[in-house]
């Protein structure tokens, strides 16, 4: 028994959005009595964090700390459409349809503010802890919760604003396939290392290393959350899953639960390192690009690639099974000895 | 704190916009405490008085002509409330793309003479207990007559291939062609002028999503005659819209309230649980919970397509690559779903992040007696990766260059013509690799270091 070990390659980039566009998301903002600020959506959070994300691109447009930030969603009732969380699309739909209903209120919060300190709004900031003040005379303020007040009680003005985003539908060209099908493309680069044992075909993915352009990272940790959870299901489907082994031969040996679907376990994570760069999208939420779906796909092919580093079996057929790994390196028995 | 990776701020420093306040920062997922500590309430804990079950009685036979449907003994089963067959579904065709405008409806809620895969819902029983419906499922007799069976995507295309599908096609019609087409440039006089030509093929088995909770919903019957649906949908809106559809009931008479799943991936945008659920409340006037077993999870709810991909590269001497041909097969199984989209997502992915002169793709949706596919993470592009990051790698040991530099040397730029005649912009594939090149201190030359993005044909 040998452990054969090998380095593998993989680039590649990842449309952000509904392919062909046509998928508006919407956001609408009120603030309370006491200046908070309820960001109303019907989207759904898959896990990922796209109720933190957003409530963030709401706390930055207005100028209020996270705390002030309530997100209420996934009710149509009383959450404007979204088209889904798919696609990519979350972050840079919502999260722009939400910074265009925060300028609005943003506007109104301001105008209030304003009047309650005699100024013009136009020389008004927020200073991020919760007050408007006076651009140059930082004394000169007004806390969230009074000017909410006031714009309930004493103004009649209802701090409020309304966003959508839509990439307009596009329509391929039959003839040519010419479209403009995404908004933006992020990218990424992945090593693997491998290790082949070569009497059990039993492949380990020891590292991931790996280099992504997101356009902007919105939320560290949760960014380092995407690639690590996404690379995880790449090693999953390099390695580990399908519901039709023999396909397309067969469609017995289908799984039906966890004991017969393997995944990677614990002990069979890759260690991984990354390193992030932000080309910012002119058309995302501070720049940012879609990166939920593509994490699982740059491992998959490094993988592959690997696996001939380590053993001069090409595999071209996902998953890389055992038993695909071991007729490779029996095949290449039989040719040499041929030879 | 979470592990954060570093941001290289090296890297397009002139077009990096200065610091946020709020953005930039790591702020901790608004749901991690009630997901750890098991308080994030799912869409099955709620519970209501009175909850009746939909369990499923499926299709036996990958193609076959329905006979006869037998439900008297199923009704008979104590606890059972009802059985729907396709006659209680008021508008039963439908496909889910319907709502971006993609036709014909070619899938039946419940199937009417005839099923095209092995699993397809034929009757749902309604009963008090989930033990009385599964009895009830198992009392079910549906008497078949077997129809021929296609299970492979090029034999599906064959000429003498049985026609499985009423359109009249194996595959998915886009505007009168057999495939989505990308045509650019001139492949045929690429190859003709290239050093090499080099061609493979790659292909995939299905994939299932695997979420923790499995696909459901939970149908409450409100006092003023609305119908209010608890869903671990992935999309709202999308879900009521289809269901009404179906339902054929103006689309104010349904609220979908979700926004908590237990994994999506895809797999839970098919609206396949809401519509049975609807009806089953409407004529039982219960609240009514139907949830897939995991065994439903995999092997009846839509997996990952399998696809088969044929690419045939022609590359110069100094690793140019100067025409790609792709012939891309999207194992769709029995029914659309979204797979009419994702095929052409897959065609607009192609040739990969490359400047290729010549581009000629057929990108096929192609139907089988499988299991319907749909929607998953990285729809059309995660296994074309595959292919294409292999294909990649041994033209790179076939010329005896460099992975990463046969890489650069073909990325694109800033400027350039995409097959797909869109000009590219914010491009950083040069980038990428040149910076994963630095971590694992793979050495790149001067001239490679040195190239950018913004060098494109502008």
């Amino acid at each position: 028994m040998t452990l054969l070990r090998g380095r593998g390659y993989a680039s590649v980039n990842y449309p952000t959005g509904m392919n062909l566009g046509g998928d508006p998301s919407q956001a609408l903002i009120h603030a309370t009595t006491m200046g908070g600020f309820v960001v109303s959506l019907s989207s759904v959070d898959l896990g990922q964090g796209l109720k933190t994300v957003v409530a963030q691109c709401a706390a930055e447009t207005l100028g209020m700390p996270m705390e002030n930030v309530i997100i209420d969603t996934a009710d149509t009732d009383t959450g404007p459409h979204c088209m889904g969380t798919f696609a990519s699309r979350g972050t840079h739909r919502v999260g722009n349809a939400v910074i265009m209903a925060a300028r609005e209120a943003r506007e109104v919060m301001l105008d209030v503010a304003a009047e309650e300190l005699e100024v013009d709004a136009g020389d008004l900031e927020t200073d991020g802890t919760g007050y408007v003040r006076l651009k140059g005379s930082p004394e000169t303020k007004i806390h969230i919760s009074e000017v909410a007040l006031a714009a309930h009680f004493k103004q009649g003005k209802s701090i409020s604003g309304r966003g959508i985003y839509l990439k307009e539908r596009n329509y391929p060209v039959p003839e040519t396939g010419e479209m403009d099908p995404d908004s933006c493309q992020a990218h990424a680069c992945t090593v693997a290392e491998v290790e082949v044992d070569d009497e059990t075909g039993v492949v380990t993915v020891l590292s991931l290393h790996n280099t992504y352009e997101i356009g902007r990272a919105l939320n560290p940790g949760m960014v380092a959350q995407q690639i690590e959870g996404g690379a995880w299901m790449g090693v999953s489907h390099a390695i580990f899953e399908s519901t039709e082994p023999y396909y397309p031969a067969s469609r017995d040996h289908g799984p039906v639960d966890f004991s017969e679907y393997l995944m990677p376990g614990p002990a069979e994570i890759p260690v991984q390192t990354s390193v992030i760069l932000e080309r910012p999208a002119s058309n995302g939420p501070f720049g940012a690009k879609g990166i939920g779906e593509m994490t699982a796909n740059a491992p998959i092919p490094a993988i592959a690639n690997a696996i001939f580093d380590a053993c001069g079996v090409r595999l071209t057929t996902m998953p890389f099974t055992p038993e695909s790994v071991l007729r490779g390196i029996d095949a290449r028995r039989d040719d040499a000895l041929s030879a | 704190m979470p592990r954060v990776n570093p941001i290289d701020t090296e890297y397009f420093k002139d077009e990096r916009k200065p610091d946020f306040t709020v953005i930039g920062t790591t702020v901790q997922r608004s749901d991690a405490l009630g997901h750890v500590t098991g308080r994030t309430e799912f869409f099955e804990d709620r519970t209501f008085p009175g909850l009746a079950h939909v369990k499923i009685h499926r299709s036996a036979h990958h193609h076959a002509k329905i006979d006869d449907v037998d439900c008297s003994e199923a009704l008979a089963v104590p606890g059972v409330l009802r059985v729907i067959t396709y006659r209680d579904v008021p508008s039963n065709w439908y496909v889910v793309l319907r709502l971006i405008g993609i036709e014909p409806n070619d899938e039946p809620v419940l199937a009417e003479d005839r099923v095209l895969y092995k699993g397809e819902p034929i009757v749902a029983v309604v009963a008090d207990s989930e033990a009385a419906a599964l009895e009830g499922v198992r009392r079910v007799k549906v008497s078949y007559t077997e129809l021929p069976a296609v299970f492979d995507v090029e034999e599906a295309l064959a000429p003498d291939a049985p026609i499985i599908k009423q359109a009249g096609t194996n595959y998915f019609v886009y505007e009168g062609h057999h495939a989505r087409r990308l045509r650019f440039g001139d492949v045929e006089r690429g190859f003709a002028e290239a050093d090499y030509i080099f061609e493979w093929r790659y292909s995939s088995a299905p994939i299932e999503h695997a979420p923790t909770e499995t696909t459901g919903c939970i149908v409450v019957p409100q006092s003023g005659g609305r119908l209010l649906i608890h869903s671990n949908t992935q999309a709202a809106f999308f879900t009521l819209d289809n269901t009404a559809l179906i339902l054929d009931r103006p689309f104010t008479d349904l609220q979908v309230k979700g926004g908590t799943v237990g994994g999506g991936f895809g797999g839970k945008v098919d609206v396949m649980v809401e519509p049975l659920a609807c009806i089953a409340a409407m004529l039982t006037h219960r609240p009514v919970k139907f949830v897939y077993t995991r065994e439903e999870e995999m092997q009846v709810s839509s997996p990952r397509a399998a696809e088969r991909i044929y690419i045939k590269d022609g590359v110069m001497n100094d690793g140019r690559i100067v025409a790609r041909k792709v012939m891309l097969y999207v194992d769709a199984g029995a029914y659309s779903r979204h797979s009419p989209y994702g095929t052409t997502k897959a065609c607009a992915h192609l040739p990969g992040p490359y400047t290729i002169p010549n581009v000629y793709a057929d990108c096929h949706c192609v139907y089988t007696n499988r299991t319907p596919s749909s929607a998953m993470r990285g729809f059309g592009v995660t296994i074309a990766d595959f292919a294409l990051e292999s294909q990649m790698d041994r033209i790179a040991r076939a010329l005896d260059m460099d992975p990463l530099q046969f890489r650069l040397r073909n990325a694109y730029r800033d400027g350039d013509m995409k097959a797909h005649r869109k000009v590219a912009s914010g491009t950083a594939l040069i980038e990428v690799i040149q910076r994963a090149a630095a971590l694992v201190g793979h050495d790149l030359p001067e001239e490679y270091r040195a190239m950018s993005s913004k060098g494109g044909a502008a």
